[in-house]
């Protein structure tokens, strides 16, 4: 049956902004599912709030909504659009509660919506832990013992007889949040009473505990003819008890026979059928019984996932795009094989290679956090790695995973390595590594870690290859030897590494014998069948597949894996490049390893290399397809980093030049050029060691900032405001590698920082877009809110910024993107730093101005002229658009909230609105954050700021707030006429303010940081906040912003609009 | 130990040998499945055949005396890019190398795999010899050009069983905790061996059936006179035209017993109502093949092993049903007679390895046998 013709227009929901659990794959499936359904002629709306997507590009969707992704705001939009349909299965757990929710609400129902794909009932039965067990128990299959709880002490009663450890899953969650193991009634109170919390419902299950079971997870897909195939299996190296999210896993299944796997299938196809899922993709996740084979259901996923996305990558076979094709009526035997051209979609791929992920944390981010790792997600972001056997795809994923160091080294004390083998934790993987160089075998390493067997040899067998290897030098290893090293997956650092000896003589050793790769393809058929795809992957084999074009082609470098600070905006931008370059009529050829990425789609370019992102790497794609040009400046740091290296290799780098892109990252040359350009920059230093630091910070005066100077992203920066704390930082770097020379800045109180994001062909500049942050300078640029356009900056002051942006971009000869970072101090502009790539900001400024910066970049770089785009030198806004982070702060409790200039948001969302308030109300709104319109608020700030708060706490009380407030603030609020409420510090007794947090009787904080002496209360109360969910602001800008938001919200109802009218206006005006 | 695999077209892949110290010559065939080594190593179909498993890693999980199709192994040697030595699974007695061996199997592993299938695909199946024991290169290449070859050859009266012998025994359970219960046999069913696997027997007990298992060239006549309520015809190796006796037999049994075939036994049917038979480019070998049900208008996901198909066009439509067609080329997966208790698939509904798709036809079988007992039908 072909598709169904009663539909016309679909509404098609995102996941929002990256949150840990929720990333880029659901750009992914998104885009997959827009296009798809687009092209069938259906017409598509797009929610999402999340504008660093590829999906929520105007010219993916017919309409494109970035609004806040709550009941509210969707019903407005359905209200507008009339939709037919919504698709609720490929946006994350966001998009699937939301749809029960728009369901129960009757919302969908009034408006004539449908929902395909998986209808409310199919949602609530997989979701819903309790009804899915008691499902299971009906068609037979095994779970593991539970009870369903919704409070705490009947919780307890019941649960002793089940027996500790016991494992908490509030239920309608996701990437695991409110779970965990408990393993006494202490920890089992707590967690029942927070998983109860977390849960939307407020229900949790409590299960018996099969840690230590292997892991899998089927990837099923079936159309509503009730045919239906498994797309991958997926065995988690990791077993039960850690979060699939935080585990390395394997494609396809490694340790289960025929039989056993056959067993699962059917179960798999047993539960997408009782659950009623009837079109699309389910992910089904079982335990095993090392002993005894006993299987058990974890849980179903009645949608695409990470895992859906992960085995897409892993097979070629495109989940998400049909999965939205199954839901509007095709069979899977209607839907052509892409790669084969010539076989239907109805089958199920097989594989010839292996397939590994690999997490990768943001442990050094959030130090004081605890990293054990449990049944609630913590990562940030993964690597895929293709090889042809396990050890070659692990080898690969784990220098894909770019930790920017060399090989760790075991622990001193061999007694700590077997413990902290014990638990999981994000290193576990090289402790391994070290357990087996110090002579632990198999077996007691399984009895530690449960890992399977199979598993632990493979890495055995690495590890006395290694050994081997060290018998030899560079210039004595036989070519075999060498080729066994490399089939082994050894990077020619690693080997470096091995012999002492750098990775260029390895390099070159290698180029002499003649060692040197091959690409396979990804063809879903182990070579049955002739692919038409080339969507390739290394390994040291002896055929080459990659059968190059002689078309004019340019490699775009991908960003890697997600991380704080790099994330989903890159792979944004190397997207765009590889459409522009279609457009130019070049081949584009990409390099990523993140399988979560449309970057890494195979029909996003031409040409698919499916690889790490180092140096080794890259030079094999560059000698087998020998291409144009290599474009470095789009996926963030990562590429950036190789640019030099690349160029000296012979590589022709195109846009912006290694030496520019060095010259801007080295703070010291880059400082000398801002002076002989006369352009202010926070007066600086490089301090050897602590005198040399304190004699710069005495000159300069404090606070100042410093920083090593090797990191990236803001890492490890701190503002020191006394001798104290400056000493004791330099003290701490002193046990870093590579910290030294240290960099002291002056810190610029009070400052506005901005940023302003440039094109450039070398000669024309265009600044196209002057973005002002609302928290001040001190607080990292991507944990800034920021806003376009920069109302509050003066005119003579954007006159100085767009000045030295374009004379930044000519001096620096930016072929390209360039993105400068600028803090203005008491009316005087000084820069902070210089990016000559793209930046974080990219896609946010093109869907507010309507205008492609990477693309135009991309063609910039192929030659064309800015000229040629007949585009103002400043592009215009209309409208408001504000641009807000989104924390992680839930996933680590006891981790401070407060900001600083070392980044720590994942994501990020934006609201439009014709004014400023209205913008910044649903940029807070769809960061999750409630912008309240009535109720108490608190205030609590430092001296420096109370005079500030009172205009604040005036336009509050004026909108009938009630305010509490510290004994201090308190007193300023009552002399200046206001009626204000007492409350208890933390440490001055209770009910305190943390008790009314608590209680639930706040509807918002202001807090302002005191200093050390209250550091503790305020922790906590922030803490406290996070926790339930209350807006804490911490800065007084953000708090006057926030009041005009709540004027906006007060004032006017819920209107959206879509970019594709914003950018019409625009366009016309 | 060195190991070489040399083509009749000249190319030769060196890798590292393991199992015996042997030199075998054979078709070299690849299959794509995941998973289920030891059941297609030890399935009588690929009796005369070289394997090469397009997986990589092979061996992962060990062997088990549950898992086998027959009592030993019949493909001629295999080819892997990665052996391994250190099995893991808690059903795993043995490991695959040390079994092999045992039954003069031998092992080549380590060489590009993937390469070898490409050009199979292009080329199609040829001759080969797989060495453990050392040879030059073109001493290698002309053994294997004067092997014989599969055409023509009737494999099926190399590995059938020479005697009558009954099977009893129901699918296993492999978690040991579950015992499956032998259902009550209900139909008496005499299988012919042309090759047959074991599942196919224990799928047979499940639908309560007590299975008499004859030698391939056991006649019409001495089939009757056992009185089955249905006859099966197994899976078997090769090329089915030279194993004519046994479409003679089934000529003999059209319309007197309810017949199913599977593989081999869907093509020697496929002669006796009058078609022909072709050799595919490389055959069918997988667990992945989609099957459309022509009748359900349903797909079912396949597990395969031919290298022969029946030719859809040489058969007699008035007097037969074409009722599976493989969805990636076309071909001819399963027919029935239009009139007569007779059905048969190319593939394999049995499994073993593969997915279980296609078990119904086994209940299929035992309700035409239930249909055909019932008064006035015999
Ligand atoms: N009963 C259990 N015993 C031990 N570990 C468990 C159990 N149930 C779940 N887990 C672990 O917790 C992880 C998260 O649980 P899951 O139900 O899959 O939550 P999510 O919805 O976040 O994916 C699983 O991947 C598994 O490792
Ligand atoms: N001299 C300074 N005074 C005040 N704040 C600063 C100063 N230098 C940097 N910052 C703050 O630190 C943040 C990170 O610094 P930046 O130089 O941009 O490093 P990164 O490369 O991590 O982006 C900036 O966004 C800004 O808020
Ligand atoms: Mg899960
Ligand atoms: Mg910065």
């Amino acid at each position: 049956m072909p598709k169904r013709t009663d539909l016309r227009k679909i509404m098609i929901i995102g996941s929002g902004p990256i949150v840990i659990g929720q990333a880029c794959e659901f750009d992914y499936s998104g885009t997959q599912a827009c296009k798809a359904l687009r092209a069938d002629g259906y017409e598509i709306v797009l929610v999402n709030s999340n504008p660093a997507t590829i999906m929520t590009d105007p010219e993916i969707a017919d309409r494109t909504y970035v609004e806040p992704l709550t009941a509210e705001y969707l019903e407005a939009i359905i209200e507008r659009e009339h939709p037919d349909a919504i698709l609720p299965t490929v946006g994350g757990q966001t998009a699937l509660n939301l749809s029960v929710e728009l369901a129960e609400k009757g919302i969908l129902e009034r408006n004539n919506v449908q929902l395909i794909g998986a209808s409310l009932n199919a949602i609530k039965m997989a979701e819903d832990r309790f009804w899915f067990k008691d499902t299971m128990g009906k068609i037979g299959l095994d779970v593991p013992l539970s009870v369903l709880v919704t409070k705490v002490d009947a919780a307890l009663k019941a649960c002793e007889k089940i027996g500790f450890p016991l494992i908490i899953r509030p239920s309608f969650t996701l990437g695991g949040s409110g779970s965990g193991t408990a393993y006494n009634r202490e920890e089992f109170e707590e967690m029942v009473r927070w998983g109860i919390e977390l849960s939307p419902v407020h229900e949790v299950l409590v299960e018996q505990s099969v840690l230590g079971w292997k892991e899998f997870e089927l990837e099923v897909m079936r159309d509503h003819a009730d045919n239906a195939v498994v797309v991958c299996s997926i065995e988690n190296v990791d077993p039960m008890g850690v979060h699939t999210g935080d585990s390395i896993t394997v494609a396809p299944a490694q340790t289960l026979t025929d039989k056993e796997y056959q067993r699962m299938r059917d179960a798999a196809f047993a539960v997408i059928r009782a659950v009623g899922v009837e079109t699309g993709g389910s992910n089904i996740q079982f335990a095993v019984e090392p002993r005894t084979g006993r299987m058990v259901v974890i849980e179903m996923n009645p949608r695409v996932s990470r895992s859906s996305a992960l085995a897409s990558k892993a097979t070629g076979f495109p989940i998400a795009k049909i999965a939205a094709r199954l839901a509007v009526g095709y069979r899977l035997d209607e839907i052509p094989n892409d790669i084969t051209k010539k076989t239907p979609s109805c089958f199920e791929p097989t594989i010839d290679y292996v397939v590994a992920k690999i997490p990768k944390w943001a442990q050094e981010k959030f130090p004081e956090a605890d990293h054990t790792l449990g049944t609630q997600m913590k990562s940030v972001g993964e690597v895929m790695a293709i090889g042809r056997t396990f050890k070659e795809a692990l080898m690969k994923g784990m220098r894909s995973l770019e930790t920017g160091r060399k090989t760790p080294k075991p622990p001193q004390d061999p007694s700590e390595l077997l413990r902290r083998l014990a638990v999981p934790h994000p290193e576990r993987l090289w402790d391994l590594f070290f357990a087996f160089a110090a002579g632990h075998s198999v077996e007691s390493l399984e009895e530690i870690t449960h890992i399977d067997p199979w598993f632990l040899n493979q890495i055995q067998q690495i590890v006395e290859l290694q050994g081997e290897l060290k018998r030899f030098d560079e210039k004595s290893i036989p070519p075999p030897a060498l080729r066994e090293a490399k089939r082994f997956g050894f990077s020619d650092a690693h080997l470096g590494e091995i012999w002492n000896v750098s990775a260029e003589s390895v390099r070159m050793r290698r180029a002499e014998t003649g060692v040197r790769p091959v690409f396979k393809r990804v063809d879903t058929c182990a070579a049955e069948f002739e692919s038409f795809t080339p969507y390739l992957y290394s390994s040291y084999e002896d055929e080459d597949e990659a059968a190059p074009t002689d078309r004019k082609k340019v490699l775009i470098l991908g960003s890697g894996p997600n991380r704080i600070g790099q994330g989903i905006e890159f792979d944004y931008c190397c997207c765009h490049a590889a459409f522009a370059l279609k457009e130019e009529g070049f081949e584009s050829v990409m390099v990523n390893c993140n399988p979560e990425t449309v970057s890494t789609d195979y029909d996003t370019s031409d040409r698919l290399y499916f690889e790490p992102l180092t140096f080794e790497d890259v030079m094999a794609i560059v000698e087998e397809e020998k291409p144009y040009g290599v474009i470095v400046q789009f996926g963030g740091q990562t590429p950036l980093n190789l640019a030099r290296q690349l160029k000296n290799a012979g590589v022709p780098i195109i846009g912006t030049s290694p030496a520019s892109i060095h010259l801007a990252e080295d703070r010291k040359q880059f400082g000398k050029l801002l002076e002989r350009m006369d352009i202010p920059q926070p007066e600086n230093g490089a301090a050897k060691n602590v005198e040399e630091a304190l004699a710069i910070a005495n000159r300069i005066g404090f606070p100042v900032l410093v920083r090593p100077s090797f990191v990236l992203g803001g890492r490890a920066m701190v503002v020191a405001y006394d001798e104290a704390t400056l000493k004791n930082y330099v003290a701490r770097a002193e046990e870093l590698q590579q910290a030294f020379p240290i960099l002291v800045d002056r810190f610029l109180e009070n400052a506005t920082e901005v940023d302003v994001d440039a094109l450039s062909d070398g000669r024309d500049v265009l600044v196209a877009g002057i973005m002002q942050h609302i928290e001040e300078a001190g607080i990292h640029s991507g944990d800034s809110s920021c806003v376009l356009p920069p109302a509050l900056i003066p005119e003579s002051n954007r006159q100085t910024l767009r000045e030295y942006t374009v004379k930044l971009a000519r001096e620096l000869k930016v072929v390209g993107l360039m993105n400068a970072q600028y803090a203005i101090q008491a009316g005087k502009v000084f820069v902070l730093e210089v990016n000559p790539r793209a930046s974080r900001t990219i896609p946010y400024v093109s869907k507010a101005t309507g205008v492609p910066l990477a693309k135009l970049a991309a063609r910039l770089m192929v030659g064309r002229k800015l000229k040629e785009f007949g585009l103002p030198e400043e592009l215009p806004v209309r409208s408001h658009y504000v641009k807000s982070p989104v924390f992680p702060f839930r996933k680590f409790p006891g981790v401070d909230t407060i900001l600083g200039p070392e980044m720590k948001s994942t994501g990020e969302v934006m609201g439009i609105g014709e004014t400023f308030g209205l913008a910044y109300a649903k940029a807070q709104i769809a960061a999750g954050l409630r912008v309240p319109t009535e109720g108490q608020v608190f205030i609590s700030v430092n001296d420096h700021d109370k005079p500030g708060v009172i205009p604040i706490a005036r336009d509050l009380a004026k909108m009938d707030f009630k305010l509490v407030a510290t004994s201090g603030t308190a007193a300023i609020l009552g002399k200046a006429g206001l009626r204000v409420e007492k409350v208890f510090k933390v440490n001055e007794g209770r009910p305190n303010v943390v008790d009314l947090i608590r209680n639930g009787s706040l509807a918002m904080l202001i807090n302002t940081p005191l200093g050390k002496a209250s550091r503790y209360d305020e922790k906590s109360i922030r803490h406290a906040a996070v926790q339930h969910g209350v807006s804490c602001i911490t800065t007084l800008s953000a708090a006057a912003a926030i009041v005009s938001g709540i004027e906006a919200q007060r004032n006017q109802e819920i209107r959206v609009i879509s970019l594709q009218e914003l950018h019409q206006t625009a366009a016309s005006a | 130990m060195e190991a070489v695999l040399a083509l009749e077209d000249g190319r030769v892949f060196r890798g590292r040998g393991h199992g015996a110290s042997n030199k075998r010559f054979g078709e070299v065939v690849f299959n794509t499945s995941l998973s289920g080594y030891q059941e297609i190593l030890t399935d009588p179909s690929y009796a005369g055949q070289i394997v090469i498993l397009t997986y990589p890693h092979i061996g992962n999980y060990g062997t088990n005396s549950l898992d086998s199709e027959a009592i030993q192994p019949y493909a001629e040697g295999l080819v892997v890019r990665e052996i391994c030595e250190a099995a893991s699974n808690w059903r795993s007695e043995e490991e695959i190398s040390n079994f092999l061996c045992h039954h003069n199997v031998p092992i080549i592993s380590d060489i590009d795999t993937r390469a070898l299938v490409m050009h199979l695909r292009k080329h199609g199946a040829m001759r080969g010899v797989l060495s453990t024991i050392g040879g030059g290169d073109t001493e290698l290449v002309a053994e294997a050009k004067s092997s014989p070859s599969m055409v023509g050859l009737d494999l099926a009266s190399r590995v059938t069983t020479q005697t009558r012998y009954e099977w009893t025994k129901p699918s296993g359970s492999i978690d040991g905790a579950r015992a499956q219960e032998s259902p009550k046999a209900r139909f008496k069913v005499v299988a012919y061996d042309f090759g047959i696997k074991q599942n196919i027997l224990r799928r047979l007990v499940d639908s309560g059936c007590a299975v008499t298992i004859v030698p391939a060239s056991t006649s019409a006549r001495e089939v009757l006179e056992l009185k089955p309520d249905g006859v099966f015809l197994s899976n078997g190796p090769g090329d089915p035209e030279p194993v004519e006796y046994a479409a003679r037999a089934v000529r003999g049994l059209l319309g007197r017993v309810p017949v199913f075939g599977i593989c081999l036994g869907h093509q020697i049917i496929g002669l006796a109502l009058g078609g022909n038979t072709y050799k595919l480019k490389f055959g069918h070998h997988g667990g992945n093949h989609p099957v459309l049900n022509l009748e359900t208008n349903k797909v079912e996901i396949t597990a395969q092993n031919h290298g022969f198909a029946v030719d859809p066009d040489s058969l007699n439509i008035n007097e037969v049903v074409l009722t599976h067609r493989n969805l990636n080329d076309d071909t001819l997966e399963g027919l029935r007679h239009k009139s007569l208790p007779l059905f048969s698939v190319q593939y394999h509904p049995e499994a073993s390895p593969g997915p279980h798709d296609s078990a119904y036809l086994f209940g299929n079988f035992v309700r035409m046998m239930e249909e055909f007992k019932k008064p006035g039908k015999a």
